[in-house]
């Protein structure tokens, strides 16, 4: 019934292939932006800046980065901590190096660092298939951080090791550093977010998306049909440490304020993985819902046991956090193993067509 | 800079030979218990598809329930019996709950499944006996304490006791599993499963007991490892990064090797331990064991993409 796509006709084949086939999307997404524009940011307090806005965006940004390379190329990669750790150590060497850059201009460039490393170890995947290929992304893994330690010139020789984001400001107004607002870093976040949303969007829809699934679905089937691997399997690596790297220095500059090496660690990888498969793999929407519910899902869980009066200590419910955690990953595996974006299509199908069942 | 490099590491070598024994010695412990948490990787692997990540947490799970029953009071030996069932429930409920529901859905899901026990039993073990660290009851299983000191080559060479022991009893288990596997119904069964699954079904070998028969074995051999790595270095969850160790191990040897998994492991250990002494503290500033093993697969995999010991790759269309 809110769904009724009655009267809509498609009289071309570019009507039909449009972003929005359906009038309610459009209307939806609107609806969508509305809150995400102005009544998010105007009625949030700074912990859910802090806790819920900013890093659901980043992360969603991280997973939509592996899940081009993952989910549309079919590149199985454990390595994404690492990579948006380059992005981040990149974007600070250019802040310090370059006091002058503008440092929107330094995050955008900072991908730039991280797609040359991701297509250098991208390179095995040229010989290597995939579990095999998943244990390679590990040696970026290990190696980088390991790197991010001892390579004392990434963090300027200080002494604590770590990474310390400078005050930076863009047309007079703090942008990063202890100084920034909240505000103003959600819609700097947001504004690079949508912008790489929407480059995604329409990547996978067009002539590369395709090569990437071919390459995916049987990758010599592709070869033979005339598709080149090497470069197919190469910008999905470039683009998706691309888009990863934005999403480590965004991670590091607007949300963490700074950073250890072990920070990107692999555990930071799961929790991006995670939120690519629990999302859906092949998806640009699940992301975003993957990143809503792994990020979100701790938050609330540390409310819980505030809000019903026990007294829980804090790292019992840290304990239970990460259990329930995981016990909900192979709860929705199980439900659902396509992912949340696939929940959202079979909904949507159902309105579509409600009240009848076919 | 050259000389750093190629020559001067095996001069060092040559100058001190019992140095070199002595380094070897303990990359080739550290190698046997590489090899054999690969080995309970390769078990699953083989009779599954399942690429099971929890192994390494279960090694963990295994030692400190093992500390904590012992805590509560338990005999030594009574404790062992008790974490054995432990394992044992728990090979079941992950076939039962986790397992069953997913079978057939692709590989990567599995994976991540195994990721999420992972998690699960992080949270479930540290909820009941605590993220301390915590001492390997080693005494009270009869783990002899001490050392040997030998003098080859005019030099020095300790044997821990506690290492020779890890040495035997891991060359024991690893014989046992290699007889089991060929010579009993049980392990034929799950060798046939192996190679093929449709034709193991169809000769009436029941999927679902030797999925939990695997993940059984696969908890024994956790157990094993737990005990011997937690006497080295103290039960706690810092023991899972050992379990990342076992990956390139089997990159290796090939994911569905037994042979495989027990050569890449020693190769892995003692070569880790050469380039950390001769190349890795002097040139690199050390601790490069996280990531050489997983580079030096990476570069085995570039001229043998199936590892060492696995099965050909043939790919049709």
């Amino acid at each position: 019934m809110l769904y009724r796509t009655a009267g809509q006709f498609k009289t071309s084949y570019k009507s039909d292939q449009a972003l929005f086939p359906i009038k309610q999307d459009a209307f939806l997404l609107g609806i969508i932006g509305l809150f995400v524009l102005a009544i998010f940011p105007l009625t949030a307090s700074e912990f859910a800046f802090q806790t819920m806005l900013i890093p659901v965006m980043i992360y969603a940004l991280a997973a939509l980065g592996l899940n081009i390379l993952t989910g549309y190329a079919g590149q199985l990669s454990l390595g994404t901590g690492a990579f948006m750790g380059v992005g981040a150590y990149a974007c600070y060497k250019m802040v310090t190096l370059m006091p002058w850059m503008n440092p929107l201009v330094a995050i955008l460039l900072s991908g730039v660092f991280s797609a040359g490393v991701g297509v250098l170890f991208g390179i095995p995947s040229l010989r290597i298939k995939g579990f095999y290929l998943a244990i390679a992304t590990l040696a970026a893994q290990f190696f980088l951080v390991w790197l991010f330690e001892k390579w004392a010139w990434l963090y300027n020789y200080n002494a604590s090791g770590a990474i310390q984001v400078p005050n930076l400001t863009v047309f007079g107004g703090y942008v990063t550093g202890p100084q920034a607002d909240s505000i103003v870093q959600y819609y700097v976040v947001l504004g690079i977010v949508a912008l790489m949303t929407m480059l995604c969007i329409n990547l996978t829809r067009g002539n590369l998306g395709r090569t990437w699934k071919a390459t995916r679905d049987m990758d010599i089937a592709a070869e033979l049909i005339g598709i080149n691997l090497m470069k197919s399997k190469l910008t999905a690596f470039a683009i998706s440490s691309y888009i990863v790297g934005v999403a480590g220095a965004l991670y590091v500059f607007m949300w963490k304020g700074a950073a250890e090496p072990n920070l990107f660690d692999i555990p930071l990888s799961f929790q991006v993985l995670f939120i690519a498969i629990i999302g859906g793999l092949g998806s640009v929407l699940g992301n975003y819902l993957g990143a809503i519910l792994i990020v979100g899902l701790p938050v609330v869980l540390n409310l819980v046991p505030a809000t019903l009066g026990l007294a829980i200590s804090s790292a019992m419910v840290e304990h239970l956090n990460i259990m329930i955690v995981g016990s909900l990953i192979v709860f929705f595996l199980i439900v659902e193993p396509h992912g949340l974006n696939q929940l959202w299509r079979l909904i949507r199908e159902k309105l579509i067509i409600w009240p009848f069942p076919h | 800079m050259l000389a750093d490099i190629f020559i001067n590491p095996f001069v060092d070598m040559f100058a001190a030979p019992d140095f070199l024994m002595q380094v070897l010695w303990e990359g080739l412990v550290s190698g046997i218990l590489y090899a054999l948490i690969a080995l309970g990787f390769v078990l699953i692997f083989r009779s599954s598809r399942i690429f099971n990540f929890a192994q390494g947490i279960m090694v963990v799970f295994a030692a400190l329930t093992l500390v904590g029953l012992h805590a509560y009071g338990v005999p030594a030996w009574i404790s062992v019996a008790l974490t054995l069932g432990v394992m044992f429930v728990l090979a079941l409920t992950i076939e039962r709950v986790v397992l069953r529901p997913l079978v057939g859905q692709p590989d990567i899901i599995l994976f991540m499944a195994t990721i999420g026990i992972t998690l699960f039993l992080i949270g479930f073990g540290e909820t009941i006996f605590g993220g301390e660290n915590k001492v390997m009851i080693s005494s009270e299983l009869g783990i002899p304490t001490g050392d040997t000191v030998m003098e080859p080559f005019g030099g020095l060479l300790i044997l821990q006791h506690l290492d020779i022991t890890v040495v035997i009893v891991a060359t024991l288990l690893v014989l046992a599993l290699l007889a089991f596997l060929n010579y009993t119904q049980m392990g034929r069964a799950i060798r046939a499963l192996g190679d093929d699954h449709q034709a193991a079904l169809s000769v009436g070998i029941s999927l679902q007991t030797i999925w939990v028969l695997v993940w059984f074995i696969a908890g024994i051999i956790a157990l094993v490892t737990g005990i011997a790595w937690g006497a080295r270095a103290g039960v706690s969850f810092a023991l899972e990064v050992i379990a990342y160790k076992a990956l390139p191990v089997l990159m290796l040897g090939g994911l569905e090797s037994i042979t495989g998994a027990i050569v890449g492991g020693l190769m892995i250990g003692m070569l880790e331990k050469l380039f950390e002494i001769y190349w890795g503290q002097p040139l690199l500033g050390g601790n490069t064991e996280t990531w050489f093993a997983f580079v030096l697969a990476l570069i085995v995999l570039l001229f043998r993409p199936q590892g060492l010991f696995g099965e050909k790759i043939i790919e049709r269309v």
